[in-house]
């Protein structure tokens, strides 16, 4: 196998702690999110104070790593300046870049800190190379992290019409809606995924074990899945319950849980020209974040100097047991 | 959609059946000698008080859920403890079976796998996914205490074996054997 350009390895940190471990794991580039509701893992007891940034940027820079502040939720009007001080902070802070997604705050960033690096959040749901460049000549973006609804060729055709680097997922939890479109928990729980920054927020997630073993799942007043002593778990979202639809009884009516696991289509994105591979997880552990940076360390580098590395460690964690390629290999992956 | 039900959290049932189940369990087990509750109960509440005053930023991340009651059920040993990481009053006691007792969250699995959950070595979504732990009750404060374990560098383990003076490495080499004579996990 010939040599391939060796990409950046991107990797999630939910607290400083899981920084240090990604950063001794390997991880070039690590993004990480402020306590709040201005990132998209706005989760109870997770995420950075201003401080804990600051520290985690001085630990990355003096281990040549980098660090990406996500700011990538929507805000709602009356409610924008505490956007615009997370992305003031963040900046001030000296992160490499700022990941962002709502259009305003792209613009605020760009003109109030001119010379700062953007990069345009999967939330933003931009996948064509017309959108992208719109946001390459109005705001300067660097980079675009790329929704996970494009196959590997359709990402080389936007590699070859657009102006700035392109960040992919290859690893971690995937839904089947478009990033930054999705309703699912608003519509249940009141509160959104995109301008609250939380899916399926905790306060509204119950499980109840029966004798049986047997665990019901709810999210505020629904029953979204009852699994059986035995079966596997996944995360309590809607898009991964199991539903009472006309066709089928107990029916995963959306997505199935899985996990993305892009391992055996690297080199393919390697050649595609993407920049940055991106492993999802800020809300997963230090010892989830170890195993599977470590092992994307090795599978980049590995591929990079033209060998084959093994891949086959990283089932136990994903959800359900069970990965999938997604619409990264074809269109029609259920 | 699947039928609607009202939002509700139970306190499921508790069950008092012991499962000496793994390996590293029982040889734990058979190293510690039976002890009765009210001896255990000074060092629970030293073993408490020790963490909160050594890890206020586990309390900062716990935020108000600090004084939610958090009842650890490790099923194959005869006990459960109760924690409330209270920063006031810290509080960690261990109750019989029998016992019904009022909780908030309830965390369960073997005494193994809640082990290597609080020495990080484990991936507690992982050990969700594949059944290993149970959670029902308050999955907010459960989500939060996650969160701020798996902040520290500095193990719960270690903590809990430095409380015991002298014998703070001996401990902590019996929770690493435990470790070694398990099976892996994730
Ligand atoms: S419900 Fe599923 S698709 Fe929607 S935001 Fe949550 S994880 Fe994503």
């Amino acid at each position: 196998m010939t040599q391939l350009f060796k990409p950046e390895l991107v990797c999630p940190a939910g607290t400083p702690a899981g920084l240090r471990t990604a950063v001794d794991a390997g991880a070039d580039a690590v993004y990480c999110g402020f306590q709040g509701p201005t990132n998209a893992r706005n989760f109870p007891g997770l995420n950075f104070t201003v401080a804990e940034m600051a520290g985690a940027v001085s630990y990355a820079h003096d281990h040549g790593a980098k660090v990406l502040a996500a700011i990538n939720s929507f805000p709602t009007a009356g409610r924008t300046e505490l956007w615009k001080e997370a992305i003031d902070e963040a900046v001030s802070i000296g992160v490499d870049a700022v990941i962002v997604a709502d259009i305003g705050m792209t613009q605020y960033l760009s003109k109030a800190h001119p010379g700062q690096r953007i990069h345009l959040s999967v939330q933003a749901g931009a996948s064509s190379p017309e959108a992208i460049n719109f946001y390459c000549r109005r705001f300067d973006i660097k980079r675009v992290v790329l929704p996970r609804i494009l196959t590997v060729a359709e990402i080389k055709q936007v590699h070859d019409e657009i102006g700035c680097e392109i960040e992919a997922f290859v690893f971690g939890n995937i839904g089947m809606m478009a990033e930054g479109r999705c309703a699912l928990t608003n519509y249940v729980t009141g509160q959104s995924t995109n301008m609250d920054g939380v899916c399926s927020p905790a306060s509204h997630v119950h499980y109840e074990e029966d004798e049986d073993r047997n665990l019901k799942t709810r999210l505020g007043e629904f029953a979204i899945d009852c699994i059986a002593c035995g079966e596997h778990a996944g995360y309590p979202t809607i898009c991964k319950g199991r539903y009472n639809v006309s066709h089928k009884q107990e029916y995963y009516a959306f997505e199935e849980p899985v996990s993305l696991n892009l391992t055996r289509l690297l080199p393919d994105l390697m050649r595609a020209g993407v920049t940055a591979l991106k492993i999802e997880g800020r809300q997963r552990s230090r010892a989830y974040v170890k195993a599977v940076v470590s092992a994307f360390r090795q599978a980049v580098d590995a591929y990079s100097e033209g060998g084959e590395p093994d891949i086959s460690n990283l089932l136990a964690l994903t959800e359900g047991s069970r990965e999938t390629q997604g619409a990264f290999r074809s269109k029609t992956w259920r | 959609m699947r039928p609607t039900l009202p939002a509700m959290i139970t306190h499921r049932p508790l069950s008092g059946k012991a499962r000496l189940d793994d390996a590293g369990a029982r040889g734990f087990a058979r190293l510690a000698p039976p002890i009765p509750l009210f001896a255990l109960q000074p060092l629970l509440g030293h073993i408490v008080t020790t963490i909160a005053g050594r890890h206020p930023e586990l309390i900062a991340r716990l935020g108000d859920n600090c004084r939610k009651r958090f009842l650890i059920d490790p099923h194959n040993l005869p006990f459960f403890l109760l924690l409330q990481p209270d920063p006031d009053r810290p509080r960690l006691k261990a109750y019989g079976r029998a016992r019904d007792i009022e909780h908030d969250v309830h965390i369960s699995g073997t005494f193994l796998t809640l082990l290597r959950m609080i020495d990080g070595q484990s991936d507690s979504d992982a050990l969700f996914f594949n059944r290993d732990l149970t959670i029902t009750g308050d999955t907010e404060a459960v989500v939060a205490l996650r969160n701020a374990l798996d902040n520290m560098d500095v193990t719960l383990a270690d903590d809990v074996a430095a409380c015991f003076g002298p014998l703070s490495r001996p401990v902590r080499a019996v929770i690493d054997l435990t470790f070694k004579f398990a099976s892996p996990k994730p």
